[in-house]
């Protein structure tokens, strides 16, 4: 295992409510992987009941209050290793507006928000507003060029998760997973400018000549890495980019020193 | 020794692809540490009459010192596709390529059967590519849909001299497949691992250990994928050496014995 921080910005866990009965074994099975890649921190996040008891994408606010509190408890079991964002569904704004602060009190490091009302909708501000405030990151679930609606999600792009940023300057945001599928050059195209937003390389997709592009269009300083559902792929694209001859400090910065920077100061040991 | 059963060369109409010359693919596999390639010409999908750049892709080969080896786009919906056969057989290819969803033709019908037919009796595999890329980014136009899983039950029945690689297949359509065929007609078929995914999921060890490790081969989709990815899942499956040998090469070596 390497000595330099490697940080997962975009993880998940499940718990026993998540509708599948090796839960457990897939949560372990994470952290293992994460042992052998040399992951230092799990920044990670449940989705509510993962759809066992209201959508994975609309989730209740029973359900979030059930996935955070189960997301607090491995961070407690894993201290040091395993951090969490707090889950919010914006169409329930007291709810989640009470769920942050007290969540944020307990321990967790960022807000996930995920797909259920558009990036750009009025009912995101207090959540941004108050994540600015607190001084932590917002990763927001993106369909990389979202053509139409699609089934199970009220999915948001970049050029709407751009229009929010806009009107947050301060408020610090990671466009969750360029390679999760969808058109990444678009969201490239949206992100390229806006400087409170950085690009989350998670996902099971390793198109050839999206790092590229990703390295061209914001470079190494908003650029930060994370697996998603797929660890794998975040190990190639980590050696991949170890490939690419970048100068080591950028390197570095991907793996770990921009998180550093993004989430609040010294919550990974540093 | 590594063999890659699922790498091109050449440009791709949806997307720019960076790297897409012999020489790149030659670079990437000294890095990966990949000994062989089997390769494809990958415009050559969308081509009315694939022959000529099939042609373009024995030529573009010759660079690589017999590590790059041919496999050519067949369309048999095409009068006189056997001479491409032929011409395969003649250029030493392990494989031909054929994407009836891309040609229109019936993944099942005559001309379809009797390509494979013959291909078996040529000892040439015939290689299909599920989907090259997922349905939530291809470009606008690119509405073929994906080659489906009841077509291999289809053609892995025909005859025992059938032998079909499949590329870019997920875990759900390798299963169906698989359990779909008598144990004899799935040993017919190999899938590469390039659409399985690791941990914490585990597709690639929960296949292994369900269908078995010797209907596996290595393939990295280079250069629309890095290839990266295969081997990092690999590593991280944490299979024995036996087990990893055989997926890397051995399969495919064995699976080519006619």
């Amino acid at each position: 295992m390497s000595a330099e921080k490697l940080i997962d910005v975009h993880a998940h866990f499940y718990t026993a409510r998540s509708g599948r009965g090796d839960w457990r074994t897939v949560n372990e099975a994470r952290i293992a992987a994460g042992d052998q890649m040399g992951i230092t921190a799990h920044v990670a996040s449940i989705l509510g009941t993962w759809g066992g008891s209201s959508p994975t994408y609309f989730p209740s606010p029973a359900d979030v209050s059930h996935g955070n509190q189960a997301m607090l408890e491995l961070t407690r079991a894993y201290p040091g290793l395993v951090f969490g964002y707090c889950v919010v569904n914006p169409n329930y704004q007291e709810h989640a507006m009470v769920e942050l602060a007290k969540r944020l009190d307990e321990g967790m490091i960022g807000v996930k928000v995920a797909a259920s009302r558009r990036a750009n909708d009025a009912l995101l501000d207090p959540i941004t507003a108050y994540a600015a405030e607190r001084g932590v990151p917002i990763l927001h679930h993106v369909w990389q060029h979202r053509r139409h609606e699609w089934p199970g999600q009220e999915a948001s792009d970049a050029v709407e998760l751009m229009e929010l940023a806009g009107r947050h300057p301060d408020a610090k945001f990671l466009l969750a997973h360029i390679g999760g599928g969808g058109d990444w050059s678009h969201s490239l195209r949206a992100v390229r400018d806006v400087a409170n937003v950085w690009v989350d390389l998670s996902g099971s997709g390793v198109d050839g000549g999206m790092l590229e592009a990703v390295l061209d269009t914001v470079g190494p300083s908003r650029m930060v890495w994370g697996c998603d559902v797929t660890m794998g792929t975040g190990m190639a694209k980590l050696r991949y980019l170890e490939s690419l001859g970048l100068p080591p400090s950028d390197v570095s910065r991907i793996k770990s020193g921009n998180a550093l920077d993004l989430f609040p100061s010294g919550v990974f040991g540093q | 020794m590594i063999v890659d059963v699922a790498t091109f060369v050449g440009t791709y109409p949806y997307r720019h692809v960076p790297r897409t010359s012999p020489e790149s693919l030659l670079g990437e596999m000294d890095r990966i540490g990949i000994e062989e390639a089997w390769v494809g010409h990958l415009p050559s999908f969308l081509y009315k009459d694939p022959a000529p750049g099939s042609a373009e892709l024995l030529e573009m080969l010759e660079k690589g010192g017999g590590r790059l080896r041919p496999t050519p786009t067949i369309n048999p919906g095409l009068p006189g596709w056997r001479r491409d056969l032929d011409a395969a057989a003649e250029a030493k290819a392990p494989a031909v390529r054929v994407y009836p969803m891309h040609q229109q033709l019936d993944p099942v019908g005559a001309s379809m059967r009797e390509l494979l037919v013959a291909a078996g009796q040529a000892k040439l595999a015939a290689l299909f590519t599920v989907r090259f890329e997922d349905v939530r980014q291809r470009q606008p136009l690119d509405a073929v849909p994906d080659f489906p899983p009841s077509a291999v039950r289809a053609l892995a029945r025909i005859d025992d001299d059938v032998r079909i690689l499949v590329t870019h297949a997920g875990k759900g359509f390798i299963e169906e497949v698989h359990f779909g065929l008598t144990p004899g007609e799935a040993q017919r078929v190999l899938w590469d691992i390039s659409w399985l995914w690791g941990p914490p999921e585990n597709e690639l060890t929960n296949l292994v250990g369900t269908i078995g490790e010797d209907r596996f081969a290595f393939g990295t989709g280079m250069p629309l994928r890095i290839p990266d990815a295969v081997p990092a899942k690999l590593e991280l499956a944490g299979f024995s050496s036996e087990v990893r040998t055989a997926i890397e090469s051995e399969n495919v070596s064995r699976w080519l014995q006619w």
